[in-house]
């Protein structure tokens, strides 16, 4: 598959516009400040509970750097209170809320709405 | 308006029309340039770094969408073949015209080719343009053996290049000695030997008569009758100004070259047609340099928009030569020749170092001197020359450095005059960098850079200007903190003695206490480290603040897959392990190599796999190779006395013994050793952490040796010892690595950075200075006692061992891996 058309098929879902909660894996599944990846369709989602802040993030777990599904394995962490997320290969970061590269240097990553409910973690996605 | 035209589209041309925008930001001036190569300006010093992976776009000074920004035309492809100065008008190649107010030639030179019979074979080439660098690399490819006529700063550069490119390298000098401009007798022997083992020959006093071959490049014959065989020829015999516009339309050009200018670069005939860069003939000479070119720029801008002019009365010639592996530099006035002086000359061909200082006979100021094999000092001896600065009261010590324990008396950046000029080729002078610092509150490197440009020429000067930045900050009562990252206002050395007294176990405590905000990639694996360092706990117990290496206890390989490294002490495995390494690789289907560190990597084993792999490897006695840890590798070992006939000390037994002693150690950075049987130093300890070399009575204890992009030799620690006395200094060594070295700092650059050096690492280690050698011992018993291997602890926890798993919510693994086949062994395909 080309790296275009793998990139393409992540879409940061509109909070708006969920038209499916998927049920991706118990709670007890995901470290605590850390990450793992799902499988939803054929795509790899990389959901983190980030618990030092009680929150939870979604994005897609490949990395637009050299195409590596390798987000899900990634540091999290903060700049300037933004969540945020580092590539394991190279450290590049990318902003958990809005998906923005922040080195500046490569293209956004789609991001996807998360909630918790009766200890399983749900992942929003708009088809 | 103003009409500009600006001949030659080099580095300096470029430079010019910068200076002239930012003079100028209400485009008061119309500029139009014209360029005959095909690339915009380019980055001619580091054209070199095109043979190691930098493109073309990678050297470009500004990309071609910034002439179009600032309103400048740029005609590349096209060279200008005449003036008309009656009419001021420029005519091209291609008969465009273009009328000017004031006309500036920045052709620069073109490589100097001597009429030697044959120099237009094919296989003959110069070394000055983007285009020939891709001739060379090109014809390169199916050749064997080159030569390079010219043993001069750009020939040595040249050959560099050749040498890189794998070809059998011969560098052919007309002259007695090597860069005879920069360097002596001395220095230039000692240089020549250190080529040599780079594999470089060189061949003196060599008058090349004729280059042979039958259409195609055989050979070169000298004057005295030798021959070399060779099938390329690089030319880089010195530079030859492009004066021939100026040749044409009247104007004045030196015997030598160059058009001629006054020392406001002003043509003799025409003064609004201005020369500057490497056509530039000022008083007779030639520059051959950026730095010269820029100020030449900066002074003719200054006319044009009407600020205060510098006349240009010559300039420094000093330089730092960028051959990888071996510092030359030569400043001031480096013979000594233009006023009496006395020469200090420090001369170590054991350790292959050359430095001379030239004095004055009052004995109070540094006239200039040459470096050969270490060049450290170069930029403050080069400011303190420049600037005259008192000398201090041994001047020995500005190239021996402080001996016997006392602190280093050479001056520092704080004692440079406001005025002297800290970046050469930018022209920033220590007083803008100070006001900058000041008054914009500058505190990064990168911003210094982006403010000023300091140190986006040739780079040379980037140390000078962090110590500078340190010194100024430390001067404005800002305590300048290494601090680790935003998160933590403390450095490693501070937070490592936290979490001690503190008894701090973990990441989030720490955060909590003495932190803000969530942390981030920098602080986690650092504080991991001294977490491991200090406590010695499994990295498992917390697992998403190591590094993507550590959390999976493997290192992550293209594609996503890792590699399994088992440790096998000293190199030292016998035929039944290797046999179970071979099933293991053959089960998985991994791929297996001999690593650089005498064991087996086995790769592309996926994430779920690990914890499988290694309940086999487990069961048959292996344990962690930590290869994926900042902590030990290997040991390395040769034979040693009990097979090798030249051998006094059983190093193998004595590697295993040690490898064993530190592994899983966690330190700054990994930790590597060696020990060899006896001086012929098979096992290479000496380029190590620490390295044993066994002497007749005995041990050598090497520290502070680094492979790596920097290599450097291990220093002697102490000599022979016997082995329990060898392994206390080890453990007192690397106790106090790990307690005071900063995140990411091999031993080597530690010790370099380590005040009092050598001398004072073997009074804290050997002579106990500090009184802290039994502690230091107590913590690596510790160390050693609770040490258990991170993996037997994964593979035997089923708890853990569901942390390796691609997916949470499905068994299978990545679907994404992909491999191809190479040489019968499978390999990840490549990424884009
Ligand atoms: C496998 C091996 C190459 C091989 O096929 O031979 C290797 C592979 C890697 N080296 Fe190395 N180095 C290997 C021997 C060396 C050696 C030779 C030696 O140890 O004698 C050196 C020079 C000696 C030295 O370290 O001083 C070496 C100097 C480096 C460096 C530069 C360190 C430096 O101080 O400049 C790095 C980068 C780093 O650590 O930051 C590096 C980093 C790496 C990494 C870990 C890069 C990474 O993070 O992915 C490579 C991991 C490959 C993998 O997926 O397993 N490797 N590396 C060798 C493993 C030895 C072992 O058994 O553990
Ligand atoms: C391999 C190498 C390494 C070097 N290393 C260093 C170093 O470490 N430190 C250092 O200070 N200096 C170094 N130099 C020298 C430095 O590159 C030059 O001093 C600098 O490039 C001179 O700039 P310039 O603009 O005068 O000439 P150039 O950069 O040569 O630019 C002149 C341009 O004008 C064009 N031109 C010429 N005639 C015409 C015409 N009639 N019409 C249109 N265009 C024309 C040429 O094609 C060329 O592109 C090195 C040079 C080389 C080749
Ligand atoms: S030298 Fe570079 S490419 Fe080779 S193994 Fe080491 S890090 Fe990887
Ligand atoms: S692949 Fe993610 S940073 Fe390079």
């Amino acid at each position: 598959m080309t790296t275009t058309t793998l990139l393409e098929k992540y879409k940061t879902t509109d909070h708006t516009k969920i038209s499916t909660w998927f049920k991706a894996a118990p709670v007890s599944a995901f470290p605590e400040n850390g990450g793992a990846c799902v499988k939803y369709k054929d795509l790899q989602i990389a959901i983190y509970n980030f618990s030092r802040r009680g929150e939870w993030y979604a994005c897609q777990n490949l990395c637009p750097h050299k195409m590596q599904m390798a987000l899900s394995r990634g540091m999290i962490g903060s700049e300037k209170n933004e969540p945020k997320v580092a590539c394991p290969f190279h450290k590049k970061t990318f902003s958990l809320q809005t998906g923005k590269n922040l080195n500046g240097d490569y293209c956004d990553i789609a991001t996807y709405p998360v909630k918790v409910e009766n200890g399983y973690v749900y992942v929003g996605f708009e088809d | 308006m103003t009409k500009i035209v600006v001949i030659g589209n080099g580095m300096v041309g470029y430079k010019f029309c910068e200076k002239l925008r930012q003079a100028d930001p209400d485009k008061a001036f119309k500029i139009t340039v014209f360029g005959e190569e095909h690339w915009p300006a380019y980055d001619r010093v580091h054209l070199s770094d095109y043979f190691t992976g930098s493109t073309a776009e990678d050297l470009l000074l500004a990309p071609s969408s910034w002439y179009e920004e600032n309103d400048i035309v740029l005609r590349r492809n096209e060279l200008v073949t005449e003036i008309n100065r009656e009419e001021k008008k420029v005519i091209s190649h291609t008969g465009t015209e273009v009328p000017y107010d004031k006309l500036i030639l920045a052709t620069g030179s073109g490589a100097m080719v001597p009429p030697i019979n044959g120099v237009e074979k094919k296989g003959v080439f110069v070394y000055r343009t983007l285009e020939d660098l891709e001739a060379i690399i090109d014809f390169g490819k199916n050749v064997k053996k080159a030569a390079v006529i010219g043993g001069g700063l750009l020939g040595l550069e040249a050959a560099k290049a050749v040498r890189d490119m794998g070809l059998e390298t011969h560098v052919v000098e007309f002259a007695p000695r090597l860069m005879p401009r920069q360097l002596d007798e001395a220095g230039s022997s000692l240089l020549k030997s250190k080529l040599e083992d780079l594999g470089i020959s060189i061949h003196l006093n060599k008058n090349t008569q004729q280059i042979k071959g039958n259409g195609k490049l055989s050979g070169l014959d000298f004057k005295d009758g030798s021959e070399l065989p060779i099938e390329m020829l690089v030319i880089s015999a010195g530079i030859k100004p492009r004066d021939e516009l100026a040749k044409t339309c009247g104007l004045s050009y030196a015997e030598r070259g160059g058009v001629v200018v006054n020392e406001y670069l002003q043509t003799i005939e025409d003064k609004d047609i201005f020369a500057i860069g490497e056509v530039a003939s000022v008083q007779n000479m030639i520059y051959g340099l950026v730095a010269p070119g820029y100020e030449m720029a900066t002074q003719v801008v200054n006319q044009l928009t009407g600020n205060k002019v510098k006349p240009f009365l010559g300039y420094d010639m000093s330089t730092k030569l960028k051959l990888i592996g071996i510092d030359v530099a030569s400043f001031g006035d480096a013979f000594g020749i233009n006023e009496p002086s006395t020469p200090i000359v420090y001369h170590n061909k054991n350790s292959g170092e050359y430095k001379r200082i030239n004095i004055s006979l009052d004995g109070k100021r540094l006239l200039g001197g040459i470096l050969v094999g270490e060049a450290s000092a170069y930029g403050m001896l080069l400011q303190m020359t420049q600037n005259n600065m008192p000398l201090p009261p041994n001047p020995e010590d500005l190239i021996l450095g402080a001996r016997g324990g006392k602190a280093s008396t050479g001056a520092g950046v704080s004692d440079l005059p406001a005025e002297a000029q800290i970046c050469s080729c930018e022209n920033v002078t220590k007083g803008a960098l100070c006001k900058i610092i000041e008054e914009d509150g500058l505190t990064k490197l990168d911003e210094i850079k982006a403010c000023t440009k300091a140190g986006t020429g040739c780079g040379g000067c980037i140390p000078m200007v962090n110590d500078l930045l340190k010194s100024q900050l430390k001067a404005m009562g800002k305590q300048v903190k290494n601090t680790l990252c935003a998160h933590f206002e403390y450095s490693r050395q501070e937070l490592l003695d936290i979490v001690k007294i503190k008894e701090i176990k973990s990441y989030d405590e720490l955060l909590n206490q003495y932190g803000t905000g969530d942390g981030c990639e920098t602080c986690k694996p650092a504080v991991a480290s001294i977490l491991a360092s200090t406590w010695n706990e499994l990295i498992t117990k917390q697992d998403t603040i190591q590094d993507s290496n550590d959390r999976y206890l493997a290192n992550i390989q293209k594609g996503g897959t890792y590699s399994v490294v088992p440790r096998v002490p000293g190199g030292e495995i016998s035929p039944e392990k290797l046999m179970v390494i071979a099933q293991v690789a053959k089960k998985y289907g991994l791929y297996t190599k001999i690593t650089g560190g005498q064991r087996i990597d086995m790769f592309g084993a996926r994430v779920d796999q690990l914890p499988d792999i290694w309940e086999e490897l487990i069961d048959a006695g292996f344990e962690s190779g930590h290869a994926y840890g900042k902590s030990l590798r290997t040991v390395k070992s040769c034979v040693g006395s009990t097979w090798c006939r030249y051998g006094v000390q059983d190093a193998v037994s004595f590697a295993i013994e040690v490898e064993e002693r530190y592994r899983g150690l966690r330190s700054p950075h990994k930790l590597k050793g060696a020990v060899s049987g006896c001086i012929r130093e098979c096992a290479e300890a000496q380029s190590k952490d620490f390295g044993i070399i066994a002497t007749e009575k005995g041990w050598n204890l090497y520290v502070g040796g680094n492979g790596g992009s920097k290599p450097q030799h291990a220093k002697l620690l102490i000599n022979d010892v016997d082995s329990a006395t060898c392994l206390k200094y080890i453990d007192r060594y690397l106790m106090f690595y790990i307690r005071t070295a900063d995140p990411l700092t091999r031993t080597a650059t530690w010790l370099n950075k380590l005040d009092g050096g050598i001398d004072y690492l073997r009074e804290v280690v050997v002579n106990d200075s500090l009184n802290i050698g039994e502690e230091l011992e107590r913590e690596m018993a510790f160390k050693i006692e609770t040490y258990a291997c991170e993996w037997k602890e994964v593979v035997n926890d089923p708890k853990l061992r569901a942390k390796f798993q691609h997916f949470v919510n499905d068994d299978q693994g990545d679907p994404q891996v992909a491999f191809n086949e190479v040489r019968g062994q499978k390999a990840p395909v490549s990424w884009g």
